[in-house]
């Protein structure tokens, strides 16, 4: 259509008539920004007048930045202090306000000045620079790499092999000695990971002539009776008995990181226990490692209704009546299973984890 | 322009430093150094405003915080806590939080300011990949720009476990999960990481030495490399009037630039002092310390952290056990492939490209996106898989919002993370052929003037005038597609490029990059003389 149109203009301009109001075709811009977003006035002739004003509004802007710095100072000086200082979280909240907002204030106010300086006052124009090659010449290069291999040799590396090898083989060391140095880092895995603090503590409970260790609630280490978890549906977090007595002081949170259990009343009528577990549950009420096995949250939500067991972190989910069973997520392997039993009517552990709590690794087959 | 000379004070320092170090030869030199100017340069400036804001309020916080995870009962001011056990981080962390004045505020501000710095580079890459800014010379500065982003993930991880509080704590058992998973070391990881079992006692101290001292270094030693490699090469400049492959055209470093850049850094202090006093973010206080049995179910880790977030919740439960051994592929796949793919393959490109399209020139003046189809495509294909795996880190939310089941959502992504980047790929190169053809349009026609002409046998037409010279210019700087040098040159000797397997997939590449290309361009015999207007013809 527009080779025709172009056709007709050509031939037949004089004649034709324009309709309608044109518009400003001529200004419409392709482009929202042209080369030109810099600075609007800069580079022109300042019109002294208009600068005037722009010097003023500058001058206004670098006055208020000068109020906020100034109220700043003044609110830390003078009020944030008062009454002894800050306290609790109503004084903290008050202090951040106003130290916030008149640093804000004082940062925004002198960045909105400049800014109108610089579109409105500065007079520098825009300039053209050369750019200029980078690489040097070939010759230069080659005379260059002349040079290299001139120095190479005077010093005896390219004629020496000796020299060159024995100084290679005594370099390769240097480098992995600080490598050695970190191997206190840490100590090595060895069968660390393969048994939880349950263990120990059924060990010592069978050397006292019991049964096995208690169950003591998360928080309250209270022991846990039967008759205290008796209703269907519930769920509860739980720990061996003695845990924080039993270990270093500062070992305690790491071995809670690996023993924390959840304790779940399930109906025992849907209850289907694993092979070789069947008396590993009292009543419906079954023990699961709370660390999951994707990559090591507190698998902490359980749904009544359906016996799922949920980790909020990636939801993997596990089925609380069927050896919690992977149902859906990126879990790969069940929770691990804690054998229980009843002791003088107090709920116990009677043996470890059988199998590595938390996160699959490399050596668990 | 002034006979002017400078103030005393300005010039006896000058004169002192010139008289030691001849300074004054590069400062006469740089002084005038042009800058192109162009809205999306400030991306980068944002990210470097936000490194220093992030080395001032980092260093504040020093003063105070304790790096140890000592056992202690807080006795501090915020009441709900009081007689609590806990870490000695925690507790000097809302030490800072409550009774150190302004103390809020810099922690606040810091970890905006880490947030406002990973989305600007990212932003900044983003840009660059675009017009193809990273092109030769400037491989390196791409190169670089990776490794801080990388660098900043870390970094970010560490910073946010310190304050030892439940989230952060979370965050470490999951670092935890993730280095078990590594096959043949990753235990020793896990047990070297951790100085023992999780989270025994090292770990706050060590994270804290990364995270004050030798991240903050590298990527203060990659920010001058960068920043020095940029000085020497010069900015590229989008494609308008006066840039061009030989010469800059902009504002000069000093007054202008150095002025705007300082507005820039005052804006970003000041958006982020107004984030800092009015958005509350990672209230700790509420969160409580660490208590490995507890999770809040609500926790997100922060967003540039979503990505990995994302590919560990909808990765299938896929785990081999063969000969001992166990292979965690349900960690060990999203925990490595997806950023792999996306920054390693970010990494590769430079050279991927110059290797399709045999261009071996330097490039000063960028490529609008649309005229490199292929290579928008592939950067949209990208931010899409990139951007469905982030929404995959929220799937919970997801799920909540639009009412669908998590199995729904998870089993969505699954699906839409291999599929949407290529119906992305499609899309968008689709969009920039048309907009290729619109620009051959223009140039070949012009543009519609809006006047309407009849003729004598009462046809209605629009005029056509040609484009402004600005906007021709612009359009004209697409590079058309060029014929591929034979396969075999004139005396029968294969190409280089074109030799064995390799060089057939290298022509094929070529090929499928410029096959579609609509070429823009002046038709010399119909050219725009016919067309009104003024007749300067563009200058290319
Ligand atoms: C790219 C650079 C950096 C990033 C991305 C970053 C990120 C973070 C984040 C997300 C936090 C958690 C803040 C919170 O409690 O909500 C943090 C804490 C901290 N950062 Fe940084 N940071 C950076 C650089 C620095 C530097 C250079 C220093 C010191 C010179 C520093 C010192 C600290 C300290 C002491 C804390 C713990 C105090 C606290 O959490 O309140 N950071 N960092
Ligand atoms: S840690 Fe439980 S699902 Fe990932």
């Amino acid at each position: 259509m527009s080779d025709e149109n172009k056709e007709t203009a050509g031939a037949q301009e004089p004649r034709e008539r324009v309709i309608g109001t044109p518009s400003p075709a001529r200004d419409k811009a392709l482009l929202a920004d042209g080369d030109m977003s810099a600075p609007a006035g800069a580079g022109e002739q300042l019109d002294e007048a208009s600068a005037k004003r722009a010097e003023r509004i500058v001058a206004l802007f670098f006055l208020l930045a000068f109020a906020g710095s100034v109220a700043f100072i003044a609110y830390y000086i003078g009020w944030s202090g008062r009454d002894g200082g800050m306290h609790g979280v109503l004084r903290a909240r008050e202090s951040n306000f106003w130290l916030g907002g008149t640093m804000a204030l004082s940062f925004l106010a002198m960045a909105a000045g400049v800014t109108i300086w610089v579109r409105r006052l500065m007079a520098s124009k825009p300039i053209i620079q050369e750019r200029h090659e980078f690489a040097a010449d070939p010759q230069s290069r080659a005379v260059f790499a002349e040079d290299f291999m001139a120095g190479a040799e005077d010093s005896g590396l390219t004629k020496r092999p000796l020299l060159r090898r024995t100084l290679l083989l005594a370099a390769a060391p240097l480098g992995l000695a600080p490598l050695v140095l970190l191997r206190d880092l840490g100590p090595l895995p060895e069968k660390r990971l393969r048994s939880t603090h349950w263990g120990d503590a059924v060990e010592k409970a069978k050397r006292q002539g019991k049964k096995g260790v208690r169950l003591v609630v998360d928080g309250t280490h209270r022991p846990l009776k039967v008759t205290d978890f008796a209703q269907v549906g519930s769920m509860i977090t739980v720990l061996p008995e003695g845990i924080e007595e039993d270990v270093p002081h500062d070992q305690v949170l790491t071995q809670v990181a690996k023993a924390v259990t959840i304790l779940i009343n399930v109906p025992e009528e849907k209850f289907k226990p694993a092979e070789g577990r069947e008396n590993w549950h009292v009543n419906g009420i079954v023990a699961y490692s709370k660390i999951c096995t994707h990559v090591g949250c507190p698998a902490a939500l359980y749904e009544q209704t359906t016996h799922h067991i949920l980790c909020p972190c990636h939801q993997s989910t596990f089925d609380a009546t069927d050896a919690a069973k992977v149902v859906f997520g990126p879990a790969a392997r069940p929770l691990p299973q804690l054998p229980l039993d009843v002791e003088d009517g107090y709920l116990v552990a009677t043996g470890d984890f059988p199998e590595p709590i938390g996160p699959s690794f490399w050596e668990r087959g | 322009m002034s006979e002017s000379t400078a103030p005393k004070a300005v010039e006896a320092p000058l004169n002192f430093l010139d008289d030691r170090l001849g300074s004054t030869t590069f400062f006469k030199r740089n002084m005038k150094k042009v800058f192109p100017d162009h809205w999306s340069f400030m991306l980068g400036e944002i990210a470097l405003y936000s490194f220093i804001i992030l080395l001032l309020t980092g260093t504040f916080l020093t003063l105070w915080f304790k790096p140890s995870m000592v056992e202690v009962v807080y006795d501090g001011s915020y009441t709900k806590l009081q007689g609590v056990k806990m870490s000695e981080a925690y507790a000097s962390t809302l030490h800072i939080s409550f009774d150190v004045r302004g103390g809020l505020l810099m922690r606040q501000i810091h970890h905006w300011a880490a947030i406002l710095f990973m989305a600007s580079i990212l932003a900044h890459m983003l840009r660059v990949f675009f017009t193809g800014a990273y092109r030769k010379p400037r491989e390196l500065n791409w190169l670089i720009g990776i490794g801080m982003f990388t660098m900043g993930m870390l970094e970010g991880l560490f910073g946010y476990s310190l304050p030892d509080d439940l989230l952060s704590g979370t965050g470490l058992r999951i670092t935890q999960g993730v280095a078990e998973s590594i096959p043949l070391v990753g235990t020793y990881i896990y047990m070297f990481l951790f100085g023992g079992e999780f989270p025994g006692t090292d770990i706050v101290p060590r994270m804290y030495m990364l995270h004050i001292l030798l991240i903050p270094g590298l990527i203060l030693g990659l920010i001058t490399a960068h920043m020095m490699i940029m000085w020497h090469q010069k900015h590229t400049a989008m494609p308008t009037q006066h840039q061009t492959e030989q010469q800059v055209y902009g504002y000069p470093f000093y007054p202008v630039f150095m002025a705007k850049t300082g507005a820039y850094f005052l804006f970003t202090f000041g958006v982020l002092a107004l984030l800092g006093a009015f958005a509350q973010i990672n209230p700790i206080w509420l969160f409580g310390p660490y208590d490995p049995g507890a999770i809040s179910s609500a926790s997100q880790p922060d967003w540039y952290m979503g990505v990995l977030e994302g590919s560990l919740r909808i990765m299938p439960n896929w785990e081999i056990t063969a000969w001992g051994h166990t292979l965690s592929l349900n960690v060990l796949i999203p925990a490595l492939l997806p950023l792999g793919i996306v920054f390693g393959g970010a990494a590769a490109w430079p050279f991927i490209e110059q290797w399709v399209t045999g261009d071996k020139r330097h490039h000063h003046v960028n490529t609008r996106p649309r005229n490199a189809p292929v290579r928008t495509a592939t950067g949209m294909a990208a931010v899409t898989f990139y951007g469905l795996l982030w929404i995959a880190g929220a799937n919970d939310v997801v799920a909540d919002r639009f009412s669908v089941s998590l199995f729904a959502t998870t089993w969505f992504f699954r699906f839409a993370v291999f599929l949407g980047p290529v119906l992305a790929f499609i899309v968008t190169k689709r969009i920039c052929l048309g907009l290729q053809r619109k620009d051959a349009d223009v140039i070949g026609h012009g543009v519609e003037s809006g006047i309407i002409l009849m003729s004598p046998e009462g046809r209605f037409t629009e005029r056509h005038e040609p484009a402004r010279e600005e906007e021709r210019v612009v359009l004209l700087s697409k590079e058309n597609a060029r014929p591929e040098a034979p396969a075999v040159d004139a005396r029968g000797v294969p190409a280089p490029g074109a030799k064995g397997p390799l060089g057939h997939l290298r022509s094929r590449l070529n090929r499928a990059w410029q096959f579609d290309d609509v070429p823009v361009e002046e038709h010399a015999e119909n050219g725009h003389a016919e067309l009104e207007g003024d007749k300067e013809t563009a200058r290319h």
